[in-house]
C-alpha cells in the first residue's frame, strides 16, 4: 500500500512538472490539449465506473458497451422527441439502468455465464438501437456550458476544469463520490465483501442478491450518465453504433486502474492525453499520421498496458462466479 | 435421441425469437407474415436463392467453427471478427496481386494467406493469455478495433483500387475465384468438410482431448502433463486461422475483393452460431445455413414487406438470449442440458 502511494505521488509530480514545462513553452496549446484530454478521458472514466461497481460486487460486466449504446439511444430520442434535455438525461439514466438490471437478472437470478450475459447485452443493445433508429431527429440544443464564477478565471486550471457542461461536473464529482463510497463507507465495505467472499458476507447477514441488484442499478445510472454526456453534452447527435467501442476501452481502463475509481480516472485521463496530443500533432502538421492510426492508438495502448501490468493486478475474487447460497 | 433433445432448446429459441421479431414488426406497422414469407421464399426455395444462402452461410459456418474451437479449449474468442477481416483482406490482396498463377496454385495460396493472417491475429491474443495472463476477451476486443482500423486504412490507401470512390481493393484475379460445384458454391462444401474434421478431431484424437481438458479444468490438464500454455496458444492459432479462412472465403467466393462494409458482423454472428450449436462443430452447420439465408434474403424482405434488415440482427440477439438463458428448459420442463461454462471471470 505504501509503495502504491509513493508511486502515485511520484507520478503526480512528473505530471505537474510536465504541464508546467509545456505551459511555459506555449500556454494556449497546453491549455487546449489538457482540456481535450479531459473531454476525451471523462466519458471513458465514467463508463469504467460501470465496470468497477459491477465487478467490485462480483459481477463481471462486459456489457458496458451495450449499456452506453442503449442509454445514449434512449437519451437522444427522448430528448429529441420531447424537446427537453432534462427528460433526455432521465431517459438515458433509465436506459442504462435497464441494461444493467437485465444483466443482474441473467447473472444473479439465472446464474448464467457472465461473459455470455454481457455479450447478450451488447448484441441486444446493438440490435434494438439499429432497428428502432430513425433518421431526421435532432435535439433542440446541447447542454449549455457552465463557467464556474471565479474558478474559471484561474489560469490553466480554470479553462481546463471549470468551463464545461453540467454532466462533466456531475461525472467528476460522482467518480470521487464512488471512490469515497467504496472505500470509506459501510455500503462500500459490504459491497466489496460481496465481491470478494460472498458466503462470508452472507453469514454476516448481508443479502448478496439484494446488494448486487442495488449496485448494478447504480452502475447502470453511471452508464446512463455516460450515454447522456456523450449524446446530449458532447456530440449532440446519435448514430448507429454510437458508442464506438468506448465501453470496451472502459473495461480495460477498469483493469488498468485496478478496480479503483480514482485509478481508472487517472488511466482515462492518460488515454485522453494520448489522443489529445496525437490530435494536436496532426493539427499543427508536426507529423502526418493517417486518422485510422490515431483511432487505433487507445486500443494498442490498452494491450501494451495490460501486457505489462497483468499478473500484478488482482480482480475481485468472486467476480464471474454465480453465488449459490449454501443449503443448511 | 440424445441429439434430438439437445436440439430442442435451440429450436424453441428460434421459434420464440421469430415470434418476438414478428411482434416488433407489427409495432412498426409492417406485416410479419409477408416479411417472413419473403425471407424464406427468397432464401430457401429458388435455386439462385439457395446458392446465395449457402454462399452467405459459408463464412458464418467457418467463423462459428472458429468460436467453437475456442470455447472447447476454454477461450471466448470475441475476436473472430478481427481475425476474419485480417484473413479477408490478406487473401483479397493475394487474389489480385499475384498474376499469371494457375488456378490450382493461386486459389490455395490465397486461402492459405488468409488463414495465416487470421491465425496471426489470434496468436497475439493466445500468447498474451498464455504468457502474460491477459484475458482473451479484452485482447480480442481490442484487436478487433485495431484490425478494423488497419483494414480501413489499407483498403482506402495503399491497397485501394485505383480510381475507386469507395474504400475497396481491386477485384481478385480469375484464377483466385472459388468456383461453383453443381451450381452451389464450393466453399460451402469445404465448410462442411471442416466442420466434420473438427468434430472428428474432438471426438477421436488426443489433440482434441487435450484441448477439451484444458477447457474444462486447467489444473487437471496441468497435472496430467498437458502444457496449458501451448494448448492455449494452439487453440487461438486454430481459432484465428479458421476465422481467417472464413474471411478468405468471403473475399474469394462471395465478394470477389475486399470491401470493409461487407464483412461487418460476420465474426459476431459466428459467436451466436457457436453458442446456438452449444459448441458442437456439426451443430454449427444448420445454424449457419439459417442465418446465411436470412442475411442473403434481407434486402428482398425489405423490398417486399418494408421491414428493415436490421430486424435480423435483433432476431439473432433474441435467439442467443433464449438459447443461453435457462428459460426454455424451465418453461418446457426440459431436463436442463448441460450449460457449458465459457469462462469464469478474469482470473486464470
Amino acid at each position: 500500500m505504501k509503495k502504491f502511494t509513493s508511486r502515485n505521488s511520484l507520478l503526480s509530480y512528473i505530471v505537474i512538472i510536465a504541464i508546467a514545462f509545456f505551459y511555459s513553452r506555449d500556454s494556449l496549446v497546453t491549455t487546449s490539449v489538457a482540456g481535450s484530454a479531459l473531454l476525451f478521458g471523462l466519458p471513458l472514466a465514467m463508463a469504467a465506473m460501470v465496470g468497477i461497481l459491477s465487478e467490485r460486487t462480483g459481477i463481471v460486466n462486459i456489457g458496458i458497451e451495450g449499456t452506453l449504446l442503449f442509454s445514449a439511444f434512449l437519451g437522444f430520442f427522448i430528448g429529441a422527441l420531447s424537446k427537453n434535455l432534462i427528460l433526455g438525461i432521465l431517459g438515458a439514466l433509465i436506459g442504462g439502468t435497464m441494461m444493467t438490471l437485465l444483466l443482474a437478472l441473467l447473472a444473479v437470478n439465472w446464474k448464467m455465464d457472465q461473459i455470455i450475459a454481457g455479450t447478450i447485452i451488447n448484441i441486444l443493445a446493438a440490435g434494438l438501437t439499429s432497428f428502432f433508429y430513425k433518421q431526421g431527429y435532432a435535439l433542440p440544443a446541447i447542454l449549455p456550458r457552465w463557467e464556474i464564477p471565479f474558478l474559471s478565471k484561474i489560469p490553466f486550471i480554470g479553462p481546463v476544469f471549470f468551463t464545461h457542461g453540467p454532466l462533466t461536473y456531475i461525472g467528476l464529482i460522482l467518480i470521487i463520490a464512488l471512490w469515497v463510497g467504496l472505500f470509506h463507507t459501510v455500503w462500500g465495505l459490504r459491497s466489496r465483501s460481496v465481491g470478494e467472499h460472498p458466503s462470508s458476507a452472507d453469514s454476516a447477514g448481508i443479502s448478496v442478491v439484494r446488494l448486487r441488484y442495488l449496485n448494478l442499478a447504480i452502475a447502470g445510472a453511471f452508464g446512463g450518465l455516460t450515454g447522456a454526456y456523450l449524446t446530449l453534452e458532447l456530440v449532440g447527435s446519435f448514430d448507429r453504433g454510437f458508442s464506438a467501442g468506448k465501453g470496451f476501452t472502459a473495461l480495460a481502463l477498469m483493469i488498468f486502474g485496478r478496480w479503483n475509481p480514482i485509478g481508472a480516472l487517472g488511466a482515462a485521463i492518460f488515454f485522453g492525453t494520448a489522443q489529445a496530443v496525437a490530435n494536436q500533432l496532426m493539427i499543427t502538421g508536426v507529423v502526418n499520421i493517417p486518422q485510422p492510426f490515431i483511432n487505433m492508438l487507445p486500443y494498442i495502448l490498452t494491450i501494451i498496458v495490460l501486457a505489462i501490468s497483468a499478473g500484478k493486478v488482482r480482480p475481485p475474487a468472486a467476480a464471474g462466479a454465480p453465488y449459490e447460497k449454501e443449503k443448511s | 435421441m440424445k441429439s434430438l433433445k439437445g436440439a430442442a432448446t435451440p429450436l424453441i429459441a428460434i421459434v420464440i425469437a421469430f415470434t418476438v421479431g414478428g411482434l416488433l414488426m407489427l409495432i412498426q406497422g409492417a406485416n410479419p407474415l409477408i416479411a417472413y414469407q419473403s425471407l424464406f421464399y427468397n432464401a430457401f426455395t429458388t435455386s439462385d436463392g439457395i446458392a446465395k444462402s449457402l454462399g452467405k452461410a459459408t463464412p458464418l459456418m467457418i467463423s462459428g467453427l472458429a468460436v467453437t474451437v475456442g470455447i472447447r479449449a476454454g477461450l471466448f474468442n470475441i475476436g473472430a471478427q478481427g481475425q476474419l477481416i485480417a484473413g479477408a483482406l490478406a487473401s483479397a490482396w493475394a487474389g489480385y496481386r499475384f498474376t499469371d498463377l494457375p488456378f490450382i496454385i493461386h486459389l490455395p495460396l490465397a486461402l492459405l494467406i488468409g488463414i495465416l493472417f487470421g491465425s496471426l491475429v489470434g496468436a497475439i491474443a493466445g500468447l498474451l493469455k498464455a504468457y502474460r495472463g491477459v484475458h482473451e476477451v479484452i485482447t480480442t476486443i481490442m484487436l478487433n478495433s485495431i484490425v478494423l482500423q488497419l483494414a480501413e486504412y489499407l483498403s482506402n490507401g495503399p491497397l485501394k483500387e485505383e480510381g475507386s470512390i469507395i474504400a475497396r481493393t481491386p477485384a481478385i484475379q480469375e484464377s483466385a475465384v472459388i468456383p461453383d460445384l453443381f451450381g452451389l458454391p464450393l466453399g460451402f462444401f469445404l465448410g462442411i468438410a471442416l466442420a466434420a474434421i473438427v468434430w472428428w478431431i474432438f471426438k477421436n484424437t488426443t489433440t482434441g482431448f487435450s484441448f477439451e481438458t484444458v477447457g474444462r479444468n486447467k489444473s487437471a490438464a496441468w497435472y496430467s502433463g498437458i502444457s496449458v500454455k501451448k494448448i492455449t496458444v494452439a487453440a487461438m492459432l486454430v481459432s484465428g486461422g479458421l476465422a481467417g479462412l472464413g474471411g478468405a472465403i468471403e473475399s474469394l467466393g462471395v465478394i470477389g475483393r475486399f470491401e470493409p462494409a461487407f464483412n461487418a458482423g460476420l465474426g459476431f454472428d459466428g459467436i451466436t452460431i457457436a453458442l446456438l450449436a452449444r459448441a458442437n462443430p456439426l451443430g454449427v452447420i444448420p445454424g449457419a445455413i439459417l442465418f446465411g439465408g436470412m442475411r442473403g434474403a434481407g434486402p428482398n424482405m425489405q423490398f417486399d414487406a418494408g421491414v428493415s434488415p436490421d430486424i435480423i440482427d435483433l432476431i439473432l440477439a433474441l435467439v442467443l438470449f433464449f438459447v443461453t438463458a435457462p428459460l426454455i428448459a424451465r418453461w418446457f420442463k426440459l431436463r436442463n442440458t448441460e450449460q457449458r461454462s465459457v469462462t469464469s471471470g478474469w482470473g486464470n
